[in-house]
């Protein structure tokens, strides 16, 4: 009952962890850029849902889609006034300015009067509610996690595969010149991708409020979720999803049955493992990638 | 459709120049597609063909002279623009999308297009020239053959409804036999649905065969041109592009590579 208990909750925290690995590989995919503030957009996200429901009174979920779009927003501009403009410097370089946007969102968030520094909470309506299933106790924070990562991974695997626009996205990460030739607006979907990479880490911020509460450093759990998408293999979005439940549930167990101290280390011993015997990763991509 | 030669020209190429970096590739290049007529430019590796075409497209921009298309300027345009204006290309290479089944490859041919009824007649005219990507729709294209994908980039650019159409050597890696069907309906699609086709070709003896007129570009300027015909008459293009040995030597030699027949 114990280790069942330990995987749901491992399961939950592992979406979070899941949610933000998407992100990394839908701008990777896209723009072959990995985006180090991931991270920041979930803290951005987390602090508009919160403005959203207790400046403007929102209920939940209308906060979670008023956070959603306003990220969305910021991701959008990230890439039109950041990201695009260095477009073809090296990777180095531009990976250096995705921290750097990282850095800076934390420190703005900082310097925000009263709120900057402070550890909040968002009010949700299912506050400390509990399901007992036979012998299990299982939070209703938990089960909202994994029920809206469910949902959310629906609605993004049909949009990739059923429309138009989201067909085109794929297309553009395969063969970027071949999208062009066919008139694909490649630059316009860029900046498509990091908004919805942006709306997903909104989602991921505001899931995971009930558990850590909201403050300024809450983004650097994207360093957790980074060995998650590299487990997925990186350019695979169910990999990203699979690797961070991986990494959620080690990482609950490793904290219960090992000895303290190995529960932060607990991802980064499973991608070591991972990059020694399945180097591409579990998802890792089918064919090697055209330049 | 009609007898193309006498047809006010659809797309006009004035002293265009373009380059990679401090590479020029095409330097001063005119030329003019009529109407409703199939026009090819012959040139050896590196001349210049592909580099026109991408320049037409939009992918690179012209450093100095004048595209226009239906009367009006293209060059420096967005190629999702010039897209949307009736040019469409199936690239050198192919360049299928490799992870997207046949059919979705074909649909993104028809990305900027919004009438979804004509778009799904326009599959079924597709695959009624080209029957392998109806059997194939739902396969992944990377797992095509090599003549396979040839077909479905053709299809995939004629997807786009265009006026104008380029092939950059449609006939690359492909059995002769293979190039002949292909330039067959090639020339189907330009006599029944009207649509003007620019060629770009190594094959000299087919395109010439199939086109109205060609061109001949040499290290990145057009040295000749006229009625196709006409050309594969002519001595040098005998010599040097047809692959003709019995012509016989005469004068000093204007082509420095002498042209596989392929
Ligand atoms: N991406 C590039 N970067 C630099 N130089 C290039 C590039 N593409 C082509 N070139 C150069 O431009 C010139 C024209 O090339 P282009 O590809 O247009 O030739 P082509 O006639 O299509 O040849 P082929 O028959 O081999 O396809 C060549 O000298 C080539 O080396
Ligand atoms: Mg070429």
């Amino acid at each position: 009952m114990q280790f069942i208990q330990l995987v749901i909750s491992g399961l939950a925290q592992g979406c979070i962890y899941g949610l933000i690995a998407l992100g990394f590989v839908l701008i990777y995919k896209a723009t072959e850029t990995v985006n180090f503030a991931q991270g920041e957009l979930l803290m951005i996200g987390a602090f508009a849902g919160l403005f959203a429901s207790t400046v403007l009174g929102l209920p939940y979920w209308l906060a979670l889609v008023a956070a959603m779009i306003a990220t969305a927003i910021v991701g959008f501009g990230l890439e039109r006034v950041v990201l695009r403009p260095i477009l073809g410097q090296s990777a180095v370089s531009i990976v250096m300015v995705t921290i750097g946007i990282g850095y800076m969102s934390r420190g703005l968030i900082t310097m925000l009067p009263v709120v900057g520094t402070d550890t909040h909470t968002l009010p949700v309506p299912f506050r400390g509610e509990v399901f007992r299933v036979g012998g299990l106790v299982i939070s209703a924070e938990h089960i909202v996690i994994i029920v809206t990562t469910i949902v959310l991974c629906a609605l993004l695997a049909a949009l990739f595969r059923y429309t138009k626009v989201g067909v085109a996205m794929q297309a553009m990460s395969q063969n970027q010149l071949a999208a062009y030739y066919m008139g694909i607006p490649v630059k316009r979907l860029s900046s498509l991708v990091w908004a919805i990479a942006a709306a997903v880490a909104a989602i991921a911020g505001i899931l995971l409020a009930p558990l850590t509460f909201i403050h300024a450093n809450m983004g650097l759990i994207g360093i957790k979720a980074f060995p998650a998408a590299v487990i997925g293999g990186f350019t695979s979005l169910p990999g990203a999803i699979v690797g961070g439940l991986i990494i959620g549930v080690v990482e609950q167990l490793a904290g219960f049955y090992l000895i303290e101290g190995f529960k932060d280390a607990a991802p980064f011993i499973v991608v070591l493992a991972m990059l020694i015997f399945k180097p591409n990763g579990l998802f890792g991509e089918r064919l090697a990638k055209k330049v | 459709m009609s007898e193309p030669m006498p047809n006010e020209p659809i797309l006009t190429l004035a002293n265009v120049e373009a380059a990679y970096g401090a590479v020029k590739a095409i330097r001063g290049v005119s030329l003019k597609v009529p109407k409703g007529a199939i026009v090819t430019v012959l040139g050896a590796n590196g001349a210049g063909k592909t580099t026109i075409l991408k320049t037409i497209s939009g992918i690179l921009d012209p450093q100095k002279g004048s595209i226009a298309f239906k009367g009006e300027a293209i060059e420096r345009r967005d190629p999702a623009d010039i897209v949307r204006r009736g040019i469409s290309q199936a690239p050198e290479g192919r360049e299928v999308f490799p992870l997207l089944s046949v059919r979705n490859n074909l649909m993104m041919g028809a990305y900027t297009r919004s009438d979804r009824d004509q778009v799904a007649r326009d599959i079924e005219l597709v695959e009624s020239y080209f029957p392998i990507l109806k059997e194939r729709a739902d396969q992944d294209a990377g797992l095509l053959s090599g003549g396979q994908q040839q077909m479905l980039s053709i299809s995939r650019a004629l997807m786009a409804n265009p006026d104008l159409l380029l092939l950059d050597e449609p006939s690359l890696g492909l059995s002769p036999k293979l190039t002949q069907e292909i330039f067959a309906i090639v020339k189907r699609i330009n006599r029944e649905r009207g649509v003007t086709i620019l060629l770009v070709e190594q094959n000299a003896a087919l395109a010439l065969a199939t086109a109205d007129i060609g061109y001949i570009l040499e290290l990145g300027r057009i040295v000749m041109e006229g009625p196709a015909a006409e050309l594969a008459e002519k001595d040098d293009v005998k010599e040097f592009y047809l692959g003709q040995k019995d012509v016989g030597v005469r004068g000093q030699r204007r082509w420095k590579k002498k042209k596989m027949w392929r």
